[in-house]
C-alpha cells in the first residue's frame, strides 16, 4: 500500500526523523493561510499523487511552458497562484502513464536552502533476507540511473535484524554519503529512527530521495516515499487509515474486496487464473500469440463460487476486454466449482466476448460438464496451448 | 530415490484441527500412506484427531494431539513438520518448529509479513533446520510422500526433478512430465515470498547429488534475482563436471515493472529482477529455456532426445 509525500512525513516526524514544516490543502483557498503557518520567506508548492517524477512533469490542461507538480515559491500571494493553477489539474510524470493523475491535493512546505542532495532508502534486500539501506551521494535523480551509470556510487549495508542498526554501520552510511561535522551529528541518529519506523511499521520501501545536507550543515528529509507491507496491514490500523482509494484501480479496489489478486493492464484479452504463476505465465502465453492482457487476475488457491462471480464481473467491466481466457489447475480448488462460477457470472452479467474456458485437475470431468450443458457459448480448451490459440484467434 | 523426503518421512502437522489442516492431511494420509503422525494444538493436547472420508482408505485413521512441537518429536520421532496456521501466527509456528529441532519444516501458509520472515531467516540461519517455503504448494515424492497441497493424481513416479517457485506452475510442470512419461522423483515448491527459507540452488544442488534425478525443470518469475543466482550455479557446477539436461521457464515476460504481481515476491523493482535477464542467466548457463509454459513437457522430451 502506498501512501502521499505529506503522509509519509507525518510518520517519519512521529519517529523524530528531520522534516520541513507543512501544511496539506485541498483546496486554493486554503493556501494562504497554510503559507502562514510557515516561516517563509521560501515556500514550496508540492502535487500529492501517489507517482514519482513530479518535479519534472507537466500538467496536461496548461501550456509546455507552465512549471512542474513542484514548484518554488518566494511569497505567500506566490504560493496562493501556484495553488490556484496546480489544483484540480492532471498531472503527467513517466510513473503516471499518458492519462496523467489529477492533483487533488497540495503540500505546502517550508523552503529549504540546499547544499548538497544525497539518496537514502530502506527495502528488504531478499538475496540475503534482511532489511538494507541503500546509499549514495547521486541524490536527486532516478537510483535507477545512478545504478545504470554509476553502480559504484551505490552502497548498501543490510542490517542484522536481531542487532539492529550498530555505530558501525551508521558511520558506513556516514562514510558512503560523505557527511562530516553536524550532518554526521545527525546521520548517526537518523539511521536508527528510520530504522525503527521502517521496521514497526512494516514498511517494504522507505525512499528518501533527497536527502538534503543544508547550508547549515545539517540533515532534512525533502522527499519521502513510502509502501506499506500488504501483508501486514492487519496490525496497524492507523497505516490502513491513511490510504486513498482515489489512488488507486477503482477496478483493483473491487478486487481487493474479494481477495483476489488484480492488476489492470493495457491489452484487450482479460483472463482469470488460479495461481499467480501460471497467472503471469498466462498473459505471457497470450503475448507469444500476438495479443495483450488486460489484466493480471489471480483468483487463489481457496476460491468460492461468490470469489469467481466477483473476478468474472471486474473483467466484463472492463471495456477494453474483447475476449476472456479462464485458466484453472485444479489442485485444491476444484474444476467443478470454477466451472459452477464462471456459468453464474455469465448468466448474471451476460457475455459480449468470446470466452475459452481450460479446465485440468481435481474434478475436471465434472467442470466440463457443467459448462457443457450449461447451453452458454462456451469455448472448452484442451491445455493451455490449445486455449491461448483459441482467445487469440477469436479476438481476431 | 528421491530429495528431502521418502516413504519413511514422518511428519507433524501444526494447525492440523483446522479446516484447511484436516483437508490437506486426509489428502496425505490418502496418497500412498504418507507417513503423517500428529497434530499440534496448544490447548487440545491430549486430545485425538480422526481422519474422515476424505482420507479413503485411510479415514477412521487417529492422530495424537501434543501441546507441542517439542513433545510430538519427542513421542512420535518426527523430523518433518508441515505448517497450516493464519499469517499472523505462521512465523511463531516456524520458530516453535525450529526450536524443537525439525529437520525439515514447510510452511504453506501465504501473506505472512515480510518483517516476520526476516526474524525467522535469521533464526533459521543459525540451526539445523531446513525451511521449504513459505507460501509454496510443499514437496512431493510420487508414490511415496505428499507434504501440502499438491494434487497427488497428476503425479508419476519418474526421473524428473523439479523445483519452482510458483504452485500452479509446479502441476503444470507435473502434468506435462507425466504426461511425456518420464515422471518426477521429487518436486518442490520453493515459495513466491521475497524472504523464504530454500532457494533454487539448495534444491539443485540436492537434484545434482540424486542419482535417480536424470534431468531438471526449473520454474522461475520475476523478482529479486535467485534465478540468476542458480543459473550461475549451475554453470560453476558444469565446469566442474556436474552436469544434467535441465529445463526452465520464467514467467512474468509480460508483468508491468512496479506492480506486484500475486505473489509478494513477483514484482520487478528499482530496473531489476526482470523475466529478460533472467532467461538471458539461463541460456547462458545452457538451460533450454521453454518460450511457453504450455511446452515443458516436450521442450524437456525433445532436449534427451537431443
Amino acid at each position: 500500500m502506498n501512501i502521499h509525500e505529506y503522509q509519509a512525513k507525518e510518520v517519519l516526524k512521529g519517529y523524530g526523523a528531520p522534516v520541513a514544516e507543512g501544511v496539506a490543502i485541498t483546496s486554493a483557498d486554503e493556501a494562504e493561510a497554510a503559507a502562514k503557518q510557515l516561516p517563509g520567506p521560501l515556500y514550496v508548492v508540492k502535487s500529492q499523487i501517489h507517482a514519482g517524477g513530479r518535479g519534472k512533469g507537466k500538467f496536461k490542461e496548461l501550456g509546455p511552458d507552465a512549471k512542474g507538480g513542484v514548484r518554488l515559491a518566494k511569497s505567500i500571494e506566490d504560493v496562493v497562484s501556484n495553488a490556484r493553477e496546480m489544483l484540480g489539474n492532471t498531472l503527467v510524470t513517466k510513473q503516471t502513464g499518458d492519462d496523467g493523475k489529477v492533483v487533488n491535493r497540495l503540500y505546502i512546505e517550508d523552503g529549504a536552502d540546499i547544499d548538497r542532495e544525497l539518496y537514502l532508502s530502506l527495502l528488504v534486500d531478499r538475496s540475503v533476507g534482511r532489511v538494507a539501506f541503500v546509499a549514495s551521494t547521486e541524490g536527486g535523480m532516478d537510483i535507477e540511473t545512478v545504478a545504470e551509470e554509476a553502480p559504484d556510487k551505490i552502497i548498501t549495508v543490510p542490517i542484522d535484524p536481531v542487532a539492529g542498526v550498530t555505530a558501525a554501520d551508521a558511520e558506513k552510511l556516514c562514510s558512503a554519503l560523505n557527511l562530516g561535522g553536524a550532518a554526521k551529528v545527525d546521520g548517526m541518529q537518523l539511521f536508527p529512527i528510520l530504522y525503527k519506523a521502517f521496521t514497526e511499521k512494516d514498511m517494504s520501501l522507505l525512499e528518501i530521495n533527497p536527502l538534503i545536507v543544508m547550508t547549515d550543515g545539517h540533515l532534512r528529509v525533502l522527499d519521502a516515499k513510502v509502501s506499506f507491507d500488504g501483508n501486514a496491514l492487519f496490525r496497524h490500523d492507523d497505516i490502513k487509515a491513511l490510504r486513498d482509494e482515489s489512488e488507486e484501480d477503482a477496478k483493483e479496489i473491487e478486487a481487493s474486496k474479494y481477495d483476489l489478486a488484480y492488476v489492470a493492464l493495457d491489452g484487450d484479452i482479460g483472463c482469470m487464473v488460479n495461481g499467480a504463476g501460471l497467472a503471469m505465465a498466462t498473459m505471457d502465453i497470450i503475448k507469444l500469440y500476438g495479443k495483450e492482457p488486460a489484466n493480471f487476475l489471480d483468483v487463489g488457491g481457496g476460491a468460492n463460487k461468490e470469489k469467481v462471480t466477483a473476478a468474472f464481473k471486474i473483467i466484463t467491466a472492463d471495456p477494453n476486454v474483447k475476449g476472456i481466457l479462464v485458466n484453472i489447475f485444479g489442485g485444491i480448488m476444484k474444476c467443478d466449482v470454477i466451472a459452477e462460477g464462471v456459468v453464474a457470472a455469465v448468466k448474471d452479467v451476460g457475455l459480449k466476448v468470446p470466452l475459452v474456458v481450460r479446465l485440468e485437475g481435481t474434478n475436471v470431468d465434472l467442470g466440463k460438464k457443467i459448462l457443457n450443458e450449461s447451453g452458454l457459448a462456451i469455448t472448452a480448451a484442451d491445455d493451455l496451448d490449445d486455449a491461448a490459440k483459441k482467445i487469440v484467434a477469436a479476438v481476431g | 530415490m528421491s530429495i528431502l523426503v521418502d516413504k519413511n518421512t514422518k511428519i507433524i502437522v501444526q494447525g492440523l484441527t483446522g479446516k484447511t489442516g484436516t483437508f490437506h492431511t486426509e489428502q496425505a494420509l490418502a496418497y500412498f500412506g504418507t507417513k503423517m503422525v500428529a497434530g499440534i494444538h496448544p490447548k487440545k493436547g491430549g486430545e485425538t484427531w480422526t481422519a474422515g472420508e476424505g482420507a479413503k482408505d485411510a479415514a477412521g485413521t487417529e492422530l495424537p494431539i501434543f501441546t507441542s512441537v517439542g513433545e510430538a518429536k519427542e513421542a512420535t520421532g518426527a523430523t518433518a513438520s508441515v505448517i497450516y496456521v493464519p499469517p499472523s501466527g505462521a512465523a511463531a509456528a516456524i520458530e516453535e518448529a525450529i526450536d524443537a529441532g525439525i529437520d525439515l519444516i514447510t510452511c504453506i501458509t501465504e501473506g505472512i509479513p515480510v518483517s516476520d520472515m526476516v526474524k525467522v531467516k535469521a533464526k533459521l540461519e543459525k540451526s539445523s533446520s531446513r525451511l521449504i517455503g513459505p507460501n509454496c504448494p510443499g514437496v512431493m515424492t510420487p508414490d511415496e510422500c505428499k507434504i501440502g497441497i499438491m494434487p497427488g493424481n497428476i503425479f508419476k513416479k519418474g526421473n524428473v526433478g523439479i523445483v519452482s517457485r510458483s504452485g500452479t506452475l509446479t502441476y503444470e510442470a507435473v502434468f506435462q512430465t507425466t504426461n511425456a512419461g518420464l515422471g518426477q522423483t521429487t518436486a518442490v515448491g520453493i515459495g513466491g515470498d521475497p524472504v523464504k527459507g530454500t532457494e533454487f540452488i539448495d534444491m539443485l544442488e540436492m537434484f545434482l547429488a540424486d542419482e535417480a534425478t536424470k534431468s531438471i525443470i526449473m520454474i522461475g518469475e520475476i523478482g529479486g534475482s535467485a534465478e540468476e543466482d542458480a543459473a550461475q550455479f549451475i554453470k560453476d557446477e558444469a565446469a566442474k563436471g556436474r552436469k544434467k539436461p535441465m529445463v526452465g521457464f520464467i514467467a512474468g515476460v509480460t508483468a508491468p515493472p512496479g506492480r506486484t504481481m500475486g505473489h509478494a515476491g513477483a514484482v520487478v523493482a528499482g530496473g531489476k529482477g526482470d523475466a529478460k535477464s533472467k532467461i538471458a542467466a539461463m541460456e547462458s548457463a545452457g538451460i533450454k529455456v521453454s518460450p511457453s509454459p504450455a511446452r515443458l513437457g516436450t521442450t524437456l522430451s525433445e532436449l534427451l532426445k537431443g
